[in-house]
C-alpha cells in the first residue's frame, strides 16, 4: 500500500487538516505576520458574556439521578447506546441535587413523594431546570386517582414530554428543547413567569430556619450556634 | 433511665429524645460497645432501585437493623382497577411492576379467563410464552446493568441496555409500543405476530447467549465483584420460605421452586428447560441463578418458535373478544357485539380466582373477585418484590453497609410493584 503524504503548504486553506496544522502552529507561536492576522481574524468570534455563558450552559446540562417509576428505565436508556445523550453533553447524571442542573421527573409522583420531590428541587442550585417526563408527572396519566399529583401543582416545570412512557428519543427532544430555551432566552424570562427563581434551599436564613447554622454567612450573623 | 443495649431498646430511647432540650440534659445513655447511628437511606438514593427508604441502624460500619419504609410510589392501581371495565384494567395493572409488564397482564388475564372458563387457543399460549420469556430476559438485563452500576461496573450498563433495546424492538414490532404494550388480552393476544418477527426473534436468541457470555466474562472473573458477591449475606431456604420469598432468591438458596414447572400455565409443560439453582443462597448464587435463567429463557423461546401452532391468536367467544374488523362491515350481529364490548365491556360471572405465574422476581399472583357486573369488585396483586423485601433485614443483619447496597441490588426490588 502506498502512503501519500501531503505537504501542508499545498493544502487548501479551508481544509480541516490545514486548519488543524495552523491551530497547532498558532499555539506553538510559529505563526507570524499576515498568517497570524488572518488566523486571528477567522478564529475569533465576538459575543456577549451572557450569550457565551448560556451557550455553554445549554451544552453541558447535568441531570440529577432521580428515578421514580417506569419512565426512569427509559431515562436510563438516554445514556445507553441507541440515543446516547452524550452527543449533546447531558450524559453526566449526578447523584447529588447540589451538583445537578436538571431534574427529569421520571414517573408518577405520589402524594407521599411530592414533598420530597419539591425538596430535592429546592436543593438544586441556580441555574436549574425541570422536565416532567411522561403523562403521570404532567397530568396524572392513566391513573388519575387519589394517589397521584402532577408536578405542576407543587413545583415549576420547564418542559413537558408526553408519552407513557415517552420514547428515549422523545425525552432527548425535550432536553434539546430545553437547550434551545436556555440558549435563546438569556434572561430566562420564562422562569420568572411561574416564579421559579429564588427557590433554593438556604441554610441558615434566620427568618426561615432560626436554629440552623449559617455556614456561608458572616460569623456574627450566625443564629442558634 | 436504664441503659439500652439492644437495637429495639435503642430505638425506644431514641424516640424519647427531646430535640429542643440542650444536649447535656438528654436522657439517652448507651452502654454498648459503640454508639449506634441511625442512618436514613432514601427515598431518593441512586442505589435503592427506586424510591425505597431504608432506616438503617449502624454500629460503626456494621448494619444492626434495617427498616424498609415503602409507599413512595403508591399509585392506587388496585383501587383504579375497580373503577374500570375488565378490558380497561389491563393497561393499569401493566404499570405496576414496570419491568415485567407482560407478566402483570398475563396474571390478570389468566385470572379473568379462569373466571370466564375461557379456553385460550394454543397459538396464543405460545405467543404469550415467547413474549413472557423475552420480557424475563429484558428484566434481567435491566437488573444486571443497574446492579453492576451500583457495584461500580459502569460499562456493563451499556451492554445490557443494548440487548434490552433489541428486545424492545421486538416488542415494538408485535404491539407497536416499547413498554406497557397491552399485547395480552382476555382470550389471547391483541394481534398475531407480524411478518419478519420470527426471523428477528431467532436472530436475537442466537445472539443473546453469546452476549450473556460476554457479560459474564466481564463480571464473573472480576476480583472486586467476586469479593462483593461470594459468601456475602447468605440466607438459607427455610428462612426464605418462612418469609414467603419466591423466585430467583429462593432458587439461589437451593429450593427448585418454579411455577413454570410446579404448576404449568400457558403451555409451559410443552417445553424442555432447566431450573438453575444455587447452593448457598449468597449474593453470588443470586447473581448466577439469574444469569443462568437467561440461557434457559432463550431455549424456551426457540422451542416455542419451532413449535408455534397454526390457528387463531385469540379465542372465538363473541361475548368476550372483539369480532374481527372485516365482519363489522357485513354482519349486524358482529356490530352489536362490538358495540356492547366497547361501551360496556365483558361481563364476568360472580366468583373469585387467583392466578399465580412465575415472574422474573418470583410468584406474581392476581386475585380477581367478580360480582356479575362488567367491572371487577376487587383486583389484588401478590407482588413478589413486596414479599421479597421482607428478607432484606435478616439478610443484611450484622454485615457491612456496603454489602447492604450489593444485597439490595441482588434482591432486585421494583418499587412500582411493591407500592402499587
Amino acid at each position: 500500500m502506498e502512503i501519500i503524504r501531503q505537504n501542508p503548504a499545498d493544502l487548501d486553506p479551508a481544509d480541516f487538516r490545514a486548519r488543524g496544522i495552523r491551530a497547532r502552529d498558532a499555539l506553538r507561536g510559529d505563526l507570524e505576520g499576515d498568517a497570524l492576522e488572518k488566523y486571528v481574524e477567522e478564529r475569533v468570534l465576538t459575543t456577549t458574556l451572557d450569550k457565551a455563558l448560556n451557550w455553554a450552559r445549554g451544552n453541558a446540562i447535568f441531570p440529577a439521578t432521580f428515578g421514580l417509576a417506569c419512565c426512569a428505565i427509559e431515562m436510563m436508556e438516554l445514556v445507553a447506546g441507541h440515543v446516547d445523550i452524550a452527543r449533546f453533553g447531558a450524559e453526566a447524571f449526578r447523584g447529588s441535587p447540589r451538583q445537578s442542573d436538571l431534574m427529569i421527573i421520571s414517573g408518577r409522583i405520589s402524594i407521599k413523594m411530592a414533598p420530597i420531590v419539591r425538596r430535592i428541587y429546592d436543593q438544586m442550585l441556580e441555574p436549574k431546570w425541570a422536565i416532567a417526563m411522561g403523562a403521570c408527572s404532567s397530568s396524572m396519566g392513566v391513573f388519575n386517582n387519589y394517589a397521584i399529583v402532577p408536578a405542576d401543582k407543587f413545583m415549576p416545570v420547564d418542559v413537558h414530554v408526553p408519552g407513557c412512557p415517552p420514547r428515549p428519543e422523545a425525552v432527548m427532544h425535550g432536553v434539546l428543547k430545553l437547550r434551545s430555551m436556555i440558549q435563546d432566552d438569556p434572561a430566562m424570562g420564562w422562569r420568572d413567569r411561574y416564579e421559579a427563581r429564588g427557590t433554593e434551599e438556604i441554610i441558615g436564613d434566620p427568618r426561615v430556619a432560626p436554629n440552623a447554622i449559617n455556614v456561608f454567612g458572616p460569623k456574627d450573623d450566625t443564629a442558634g450556634a | 433511665m436504664s441503659t439500652p443495649t439492644s437495637v429495639s431498646e435503642y430505638r425506644k430511647a431514641e424516640q424519647a429524645v427531646d430535640i429542643d432540650a440542650p444536649i447535656g440534659s438528654q436522657p439517652l445513655g448507651y452502654a454498648g460497645e459503640q454508639e449506634l447511628l441511625t442512618l436514613n437511606l432514601g427515598p431518593h438514593h441512586p442505589a435503592t432501585h427506586g424510591v425505597l427508604r431504608l432506616l438503617t441502624t449502624l454500629e460503626g460500619e456494621v448494619v444492626r437493623d434495617i427498616k424498609p419504609i415503602i409507599g413512595y410510589v403508591h399509585t392506587g392501581i388496585e383501587k383504579t382497577a375497580e373503577q374500570k371495565s375488565y378490558w380497561k384494567v389491563i393497561p393499569v395493572v401493566e404499570r405496576m411492576d414496570y419491568l415485567a409488564y407482560y407478566f402483570n397482564s398475563m396474571a390478570y388475564c389468566g385470572a379473568v379467563e379462569t373466571l370466564l372458563d375461557l379456553e385460550v387457543p394454543k397459538r396464543a399460549q405460545y405467543l404469550r410464552v415467547i413474549h413472557l420469556e423475552l420480557n424475563r430476559i429484558m428484566s434481567h438485563m435491566v437488573w444486571l446493568g443497574t446492579s453492576a452500576l451500583d457495584l461500580g461496573a459502569m460499562s456493563l450498563l451499556f451492554y445490557c441496555f443494548r440487548e434490552r433495546d433489541n428486545i424492545l424492538d421486538l416488542f415494538e414490532m408485535s404491539s407497536g409500543a416499547r413498554m406497557h404494550t397491552r399485547y395480552f388480552q382476555v382470550g389471547g393476544v391483541m394481534e398475531d405476530i407480524p411478518r419478519g418477527f420470527e426471523e428477528k426473534c431467532r436472530a436475537f436468541i442466537k445472539r443473546m447467549p453469546r452476549a450473556t457470555d460476554d457479560m459474564r466474562a466481564l463480571l464473573s472473573h472480576n476480583e472486586i465483584f467476586l469479593h462483593r458477591m461470594r459468601n456475602v449475606t447468605p440466607l438459607d431456604a427455610e428462612t426464605l420460605l418462612g418469609l414467603g420469598v419466591s423466585g430467583p432468591l429462593l432458587r439461589a438458596a437451593g429450593n427448585p421452586w418454579d411455577l413454570r414447572k410446579a404448576a404449568p400455565y400457558s403451555s409451559y409443560e410443552d417445553f424442555e428447560f432447566n431450573i438453575p439453582i444455587g447452593t448457598k443462597g449468597d449474593n453470588w448464587d443470586r447473581y448466577a441463578v439469574r444469569v443462568a435463567e437467561i440461557y434457559e429463557s432463550c431455549k424456551i423461546i426457540e422451542q416455542a418458535l419451532d413449535g408455534l401452532p397454526e390457528g387463531a391468536h385469540i379465542a372465538d367467544d363473541r361475548k368476550v373478544v372483539l369480532p374481527p374488523r372485516h365482519e363489522l362491515a357485513t354482519s349486524m350481529e358482529a356490530l352489536i357485539h362490538h358495540f356492547k364490548l366497547v361501551t360496556e365491556g365483558l361481563r364476568e360471572p360472580p366468583g373469585e380466582a387467583y392466578y399465580p405465574i412465575e415472574s422474573p422476581r418470583g410468584e406474581l399472583g392476581c386475585f380477581v373477585r367478580a360480582d356479575g357486573s362488567s367491572k371487577p369488585a376487587r383486583v389484588h396483586m401478590r407482588d413478589p418484590s413486596f414479599v421479597n423485601l421482607q428478607a432484606t433485614a435478616p439478610m443484611v443483619k450484622d454485615s457491612y453497609l456496603a454489602d447492604l447496597i450489593a444485597t439490595l441490588a441482588m434482591l432486585d426490588p421494583i418499587l412500582g410493584g411493591i407500592d402499587r
